[in-house]
């Protein structure tokens, strides 16, 4: 098991610096591979239309999957509901390359997340602050994203997620030693976890930015703002030129401080996705598995 | 002495911290004005050879660095580095094929196919070894050396000044694959 969780977080390594995008069709995992894309997220609708078409969401038809898999050779990702474990069986036995335990999807429970360590094949999981991340972690999540809120083109909660996250980490790596048995009580999280934390000043797996993504300057924020990584979902595919605007997100992410460049790569994108407001939305995602 | 770290996209920096372990200095290429700096070595990192390389010919560093690397510029390639400078790559197309090699991408499978092992590694002796989603070496010609095998497979060989693992020395504390492509620096 050890050993298995080490080459997963370590898969998760091989992604840094990458984009991860979502395809639902083996037409789109060709264009975001073409793009640039280090992996790919398959599932049967995309998080804006999920919003748009309301009701259950479950995880995509293994089919549909399997068709992903086949059309491309870097890997690919897929969603099960949180707590639904037998779904996160389900992708493991048609050998995905790691599974997003996501808030995303209507959750099946509402208490418990899946005992990822009862897997070998590796999950990566939304948080919104450092508890959150670490109780994944000790579930045996091997990467961590930010939450955000998915299929809305709106950025800011996941940056809010990055920020309360580094802000925590600083925080615990500033406590005295004795001080962190007690916050890891306030935390809820492992003691071991956050000793790491707090001699390591970063989570002990690979943490990307995830959720409302949507433009190549709002990819570079993330990384300047600590990511290690960028998911993009709904921002590729739901905008007016999705080969163009994967392509220049991938560019801005590997050369994330360099405004001219992103200024060039900013040009002529066409239109973005329209997004919606903060204020504006009626299912809150973020808020699923705490 | 300088060694160059191609960090498009990947696992570029583990082998920063590995080269600062062993007290050499290192900079990162994103993009065409960092090959102004002076450097003695280069190594290509894991990570997504599709993604590499596309994004070294967009960014202009595909040439510069081929004709360096001809030139004998002293080259490393981990896994997706690997694959990087194989002449012949059995998926599509090559990259810098710079390299006497044929390598199959994703030669063990998906994700449940990755790997630890320890095994022989031409004169340096046990290594540990992880593979990652890892490529193989099929065949190789020219002045290629073999330089270590794991269940037949070939996993890392050298030809002139190019070395290259399908496994990930970076992932691990040992720093012996690191200090023998330093050796072949210093030896150039």
């Amino acid at each position: 098991m050890n050993d298995r969780y080490e080459l997963n977080k370590q898969l998760a390594q091989m992604l840094k610096g990458g984009v991860i995008m979502d395809v639902t069709t083996p037409e789109q995992a060709k264009i975001a591979e073409a793009a640039g894309a280090c992996a790919v997220m398959a599932l049967e609708r995309i998080p804006a239309d999920i919003r748009a078409a309301g009701g259950v969401s479950r995880m995509s038809d293994p089919k549909m999957i399997k068709g992903i898999q086949e059309s491309v050779s870097i890997p690919v990702m897929a969603k099960c509901r949180i707590g639904h474990f037998v779904e996160a069986q389900i992708l493991e036995a048609i050998e995905i390359d790691y599974i997003d335990e996501s808030e995303v999807l209507s959750p099946a429970d509402d208490k418990y997340h899946i005992d990822k360590t009862q897997f070998k094949v590796p999950f990566v999981c939304g948080a919104r602050d450092l508890g959150e991340a670490l109780r994944r972690i000790a579930e045996g999540a091997s990467m961590i994203r930010t939450k955000g809120e998915p299929g809305t083109g709106d950025v800011v909660q996941a940056v809010r997620h990055m920020r309360t996250m580094n802000a925590e980490i600083r925080r615990i790596q500033n406590l005295c030693a004795d001080e962190l048995y007690e916050a890891a009580k306030q935390l809820q999280v492992p003691y071991d976890l956050l000793q790491y934390v707090h001699e390591n000043g970063k989570l002990p797996v690979v943490n990307f930015a995830a959720g409302g993504v949507a433009t190549p300057a709002d990819a570079a924020l993330m990384m300047q703002l600590g990511a290690e990584g960028v998911f993009v979902g709904s921002g590729i595919f739901k905008s007016g030129n999705p080969a163009k605007r994967a392509a220049a997100i991938v560019k801005a992410v590997t050369n994330y401080t360099d405004a001219k460049l992103i200024a060039e790569l900013s040009e002529d994108l066409g239109e973005a996705m329209v997004g919606i407001n903060e204020q504006e939305i009626a299912l809150i995602m973020e808020e699923r598995g705490k | 002495m300088t060694v160059a770290v191609l960090a498009l996209q990947g696992a570029f920096s583990e082998h920063e911290q590995a080269l600062k372990k062993l007290d050499v200095d290192c900079f990162e290429i994103r993009q065409n004005s960092d090959l102004n700096r002076n450097f003695d070595g280069l190594i290509l990192p894991g990570g997504e050879s599709t993604v590499m390389g596309k994004l070294l010919h967009e960014l202009a560093l595909y040439e510069p660095l081929k004709q360096k690397i001809q030139e004998g510029l002293p080259v490393f390639g981990t896994c997706a580095g690997l694959i990087l400078l194989a002449k012949e790559v059995d998926s599509g197309l090559p990259h810098f094929a710079t390299m006497n090699i044929s390598v199959r991408r994703n030669a063990y499978g998906r994700q449940l196919g990755s790997f630890y092992t320890e095994a022989d590694f031409k004169g340096l002796g046990q290594i540990p070894m992880t593979f990652i989603r890892a490529p193989y070496i099929l065949n190789v010609s020219g002045n290629t050396e073999v330089l270590a095998t794991v269940n037949e497979h070939i996993i890392a060989a050298k030809e002139n000044s190019q070395l290259v693992t399908a496994f990930h020395p970076e992932l691990s504390a040992d720093l012996r694959i690191h200090e023998y492509f330093l050796n072949m620096i210093k030896g150039r």
